[in-house]
C-alpha cells in the first residue's frame, strides 16, 4: 500500500503555496484560533493536559519531551525566557527553513501559546543568519501579529503581555546547540556551556530558559486545536504525532514529507521521495542528520520510531534528515566530507573534539587518497574512544556538547558496514584491530 | 604613568544607521546581546567589518573593542576583510556533494578568481538540500544549478538584471 503524507504542520503551505505566509491566508484558515482557546485555559492546563498529554517530543534533534522540559522550570523564578531555535544547520535538514519562510504565523502562534504556558514575557527567535528571506518573512509576520494584538502588551485583551525579538545568527552550526545559542544571543562566541545547570534552571542571562525547535513550536497550535490526547493517538509508541522528514541525496523527489511516525524508511524513501533514479541500488542511508550513524538497505523496513532507531538500530532520528546514497558512492568519501564539516564547526572548547575532529578528517583524507596506513582504522577508533568512551550507543561523552560524539558517526558507519573496504585500502588486518575498541552492532530490524 | 587618553573611535555608521543601532540595543534586556545585530548593520552598510567599525560598536555597547572582535571572529558571515559586492556561497556538504556541488564550486572559483566584484566561497549545508547543488548570491538561494547556468546567474547580478541583497543579506 502506498503511504501518504499526514499533513498537520505542513497543511497550509501545501494547500496554498503562493500565499501561505500571509496574515490574510493564516486568518482565513483558522489561524490564531488556538491562541484564543489557549488564553481561556490556565498555563498549567496547557502544559500538562495539552502538551504533555500529546506526547510531543522535541523536533530539533534530541527528542526530549516538550511538556516535561517545560515542567523543569523552577516555580516562582522570573523573568523566564523562551528561545526559538531557528538555527537549522544539521546537514541535510531543511524543514525549519520551509516553515519559517512559508508559515511564519503558525510559528508565532505556537510561540505565544507556549510563552503563555510557561509564564514568559520575552521570547527570542534565533534565526540562522543565512536565512535572509526567512528572516524577512518572520519580521513581517511579527509586525502584523503586533498590529493585530496577537503579540504585545495585552494579547487579545487577556492581560497577558509578550515581546518577541527576532535575532539573526551569523554563520555557526554550533549556535544550534541550545547553550551555544544562548551564548550567541548574549553577544558571545557560540561556545556551549557545561550542564548542569540546565537551561530550564539557569539559561539566558542566567534566568530560567526554554529552548524549543521551530517545528516543535509550530506543532503546539495544532495540539491545542486537536486536543493533546487526540494528537497522541497519532504515531507509534512514545513517538507520537507526525514529523517532517527532509529527504535528499540520490532520490527522485527530494523534499520535505510530513508523515505519521511509525511508517517505514522504505515508505519515505521509495514511496514518497520516489526512490533512487535510473534503477540504481542503494548503498546506505543516514537516518537523522549528519550526526546520526548510518544504516543499510536491510534496515529500510524499520519504522520511523525514535526509540526503535535509537535502541535497536543504534542510530537516531535526530533532526529528521534522511540522506540517501546510491551504489556509485564511495563511503570513505562521504565519511571524509562529513568529518570535514565537524572539524570546521567544532567550537574548540573541548580538547577531544577540537583535536579529534581535525585528526579524523586528516586520516580519512589520506585513506581516501590511497595513502591509508594499516593502523588507521585503529587510530580513528582511538580518537573516538577519547570522545565517546567505549563507543557505546547511545553515545557517552567526554565533551561539553553533543557535537563531539557526532564526529564519530561517519567513522562508526564505516566500521560497522564498510570495514572490509576500508581494511583493504589501509592494508590492515582485523586481528590488529580487535585489540582495541570495538563498535556495538545494531540488531537488524 | 598616566593612562592613555580614551580616544573617540572614528564614526563609521551613518546617522540613520546610528539611530537604528540605538533602537536595536533597546530591544534587549542586556545590551551586549546587540553585538551580532550591530555587526550585521555595519556589514549591510559597509560590505565588511573594519577595525574602526568594531571600535564604534564597542563604544556603543560599553565594551572593549577586543570583546567585539572576539565575538565577530567566530562567525563565518562576518567579513573582516573587504569582499566583492557579490558573495557567492556554494554548498559542498553531502547532499550537494553527490549532486555536483564541488564541480559547481570549482567552476565558479576559477571563473571569478580575478574578479574583484565577486567573492566565491565554499560553505556548509545551506538547509536547501532539495535544490542540490545549491548556492546563495548575497544570501538569495538558487538551485539546482549547472556551472553554466550559475555563471549566467552571477552575470545577471553583475549587470543589474537581478538586484542583490547586501552582503549581510538585507534588502539594499
Ligand atoms: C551541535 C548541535 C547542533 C544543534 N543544532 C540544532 C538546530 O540547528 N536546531 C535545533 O532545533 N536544535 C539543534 N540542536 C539541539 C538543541 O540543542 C536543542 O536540543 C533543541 O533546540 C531543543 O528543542 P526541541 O526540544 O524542541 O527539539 C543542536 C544540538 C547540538 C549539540
Ligand atoms: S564538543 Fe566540540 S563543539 Fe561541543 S563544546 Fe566541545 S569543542 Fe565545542
Ligand atoms: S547539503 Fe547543500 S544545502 Fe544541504
Amino acid at each position: 500500500m502506498a503511504v501518504t503524507e499526514t499533513r498537520i504542520v505542513t497543511q497550509r503551505l501545501r494547500d496554498f503555496p503562493d500565499d501561505s505566509h500571509t496574515i490574510e491566508r493564516y486568518l482565513a484558515t483558522g489561524g490564531y484560533e488556538s491562541l484564543r482557546r489557549a488564553l481561556g485555559m490556565t498555563p498549567a492546563q496547557i502544559g500538562e493536559e495539552q502538551v504533555k498529554a500529546s506526547g510531543l517530543r522535541g523536533r530539533g534533534g534530541a527528542g526530549f519531551g516538550t511538556g516535561q522540559k517545560w515542567s523543569f522550570l523552577p516555580p516562582g523564578v522570573f523573568p523566564r525566557y523562551l528561545c526559538v531555535n531557528a538555527d537549522e544547520g544539521e546537514p541535510s535538514t531543511f524543514k525549519d527553513h520551509m516553515l519559517l519562510e512559508r508559515d511564519p504565523h503558525q510559528l508565532i502562534e505556537g510561540v505565544v501559546i507556549s510563552a503563555f504556558a510557561i509564564e514568559c514575557h520575552t521570547a527570542f527567535i534565533y534565526i540562522r543568519g543565512e536565512f535572509a528571506l526567512g528572516a524577512e518573512r518572520v519580521a513581517q509576520a511579527l509586525a502584523e501579529a503586533y498590529e493585530r494584538g496577537f503579540v504585545g502588551p495585552d494579547v487579545l485583551g487577556s492581560g497577558f503581555d509578550l515581546e518577541i525579538v527576532l535575532h539573526r545568527g551569523a554563520g555557526a552550526y554550533i549556535a544550534g546547540d541550545e547553550t551555544g545559542l544562548m551564548e550567541s544571543l548574549e553577544g558571545e562566541r557560540a561556545m556551549p556551556r557545561i550542564k548542569p545547570p540546565f537551561p530550564a534552571v539557569q539559561g539566558l542571562y542566567a534566568q530560567p530558559t526554554i529552548v524549543n525547535n521551530v517545528e516543535t513550536l509550530s506543532t503546539v497550535p495544532h495540539i491545542i486545536r486537536m486536543g493533546g490526547e487526540e494528537y497522541a493517538k497519532l504515531g507509534v509508541g512514545r513517538s507520537t504525532g507526525t514529523r517532517i522528514f527532509s529527504v535528499s541525496g540520490h532520490v527522485a523527489r527530494p523534499g520535505n514529507y510530513e508523515v505519521e511516525l511509525g511508517v517505514t524508511f522504505r515508505d519515505l524513501i521509495y514511496g514518497l521521495a520516489g526512490g533512487i533514479p535510473d534503477g540504481r541500488e542503494m548503498k546506505f542511508f543516514i537516518p537523522g542528520g549528519a550526526s546520526s550513524p548510518w544504516l543499510l538497505p536491510e534496515h529500510l523496513d524499520s519504522p520511523l520510531d525514535m526509540d526503535h532507531v535509537q535502541n535497536d538500530l543504534k542510530s537516531m532520528l535526530g533532526s529528521g534528515a534522511v540522506m540517501v546514497f546510491d551504489e556509485t558512492v564511495d563511503p570513505v568519501e562521504i565519511a571524509w566530507r562529513l568529518s570535514k564539516f565537524f572539524a570546521h564547526e567544532s567550537c574548540g572548547k573541548c580538547t577531544p573534539c577540537r583535536e579529534g575532529s581535525g585528526w579524523i578528517e586528516r586520516v580519512l583524507w589520506r585513506i581516501l587518497n590511497g595513502r591509508g596506513r594499516p593502523e588507521d582504522l585503529d587510530l580513528l577508533l582511538d580518537f573516538g574512544d577519547n570522545i565517546v568512551p567505549g563507543l557505546g550507543a547511545p553515545f557517552a561523552q567526554t565533551t561539553i556538547c553533543a557535537l563531539g560524539p557526532s564526529t564519530m558517526s561517519p567513522v562508526v558507519g564505516l566500521v560497522r558496514w564498510f570495514r572490509d573496504e576500508v581494511e583493504q585500502r589501509t592494508g590492515a588486518t582485523r586481528a590488529g584491530l580487535e585489540r582495541r575498541v570495538t563498535v556495538p552492532m545494531p540488531e537488524v530490524g | 604613568m598616566t593612562p592613555p587618553e580614551r580616544v573617540q573611535p572614528p564614526r563609521v555608521l551613518t546617522d540613520d544607521n546610528l539611530a537604528k543601532a540605538r533602537e536595536i540595543i533597546a530591544l534587549y534586556p542586556h545590551s551586549k546581546s546587540a553585538v551580532l545585530p550591530l555587526l550585521h548593520l555595519v556589514q549591510d552598510q559597509e560590505g565588511w567589518i573594519s577595525d574602526d567599525a568594531m571600535r564604534e560598536v564597542a563604544a556603543l555597547l560599553g565594551l572593549q573593542p577586543a570583546q567585539v572582535l572576539g565575538t565577530c571572529s567566530f562567525y563565518t558571515m562576518f567579513k573582516r576583510d573587504p569582499v566583492g559586492r557579490l558573495v557567492v556561497s556554494v554548498c559542498t556538504n553531502v547532499s550537494c556533494y553527490v549532486n555536483g556541488g564541488p564541480e559547481l564550486y570549482d567552476a565558479l572559483q576559477q571563473r571569478y578568481s580575478e574578479d574583484a566584484d565577486v567573492t566565491v566561497e565554499e560553505v556548509e549545508c545551506l538547509a536547501a538540500c532539495d535544490q542540490a547543488p545549491v548556492l546563495q548570491v548575497n544570501y538569495e538561494y538558487h538551485g539546482p544549478l549547472t556551472p553554466e547556468v550559475a555563471e549566467d546567474l552571477v552575470e545577471d547580478y553583475k549587470s543589474g538584471r537581478l538586484t542583490p541583497r547586501t552582503v549581510s543579506g538585507s534588502q539594499g
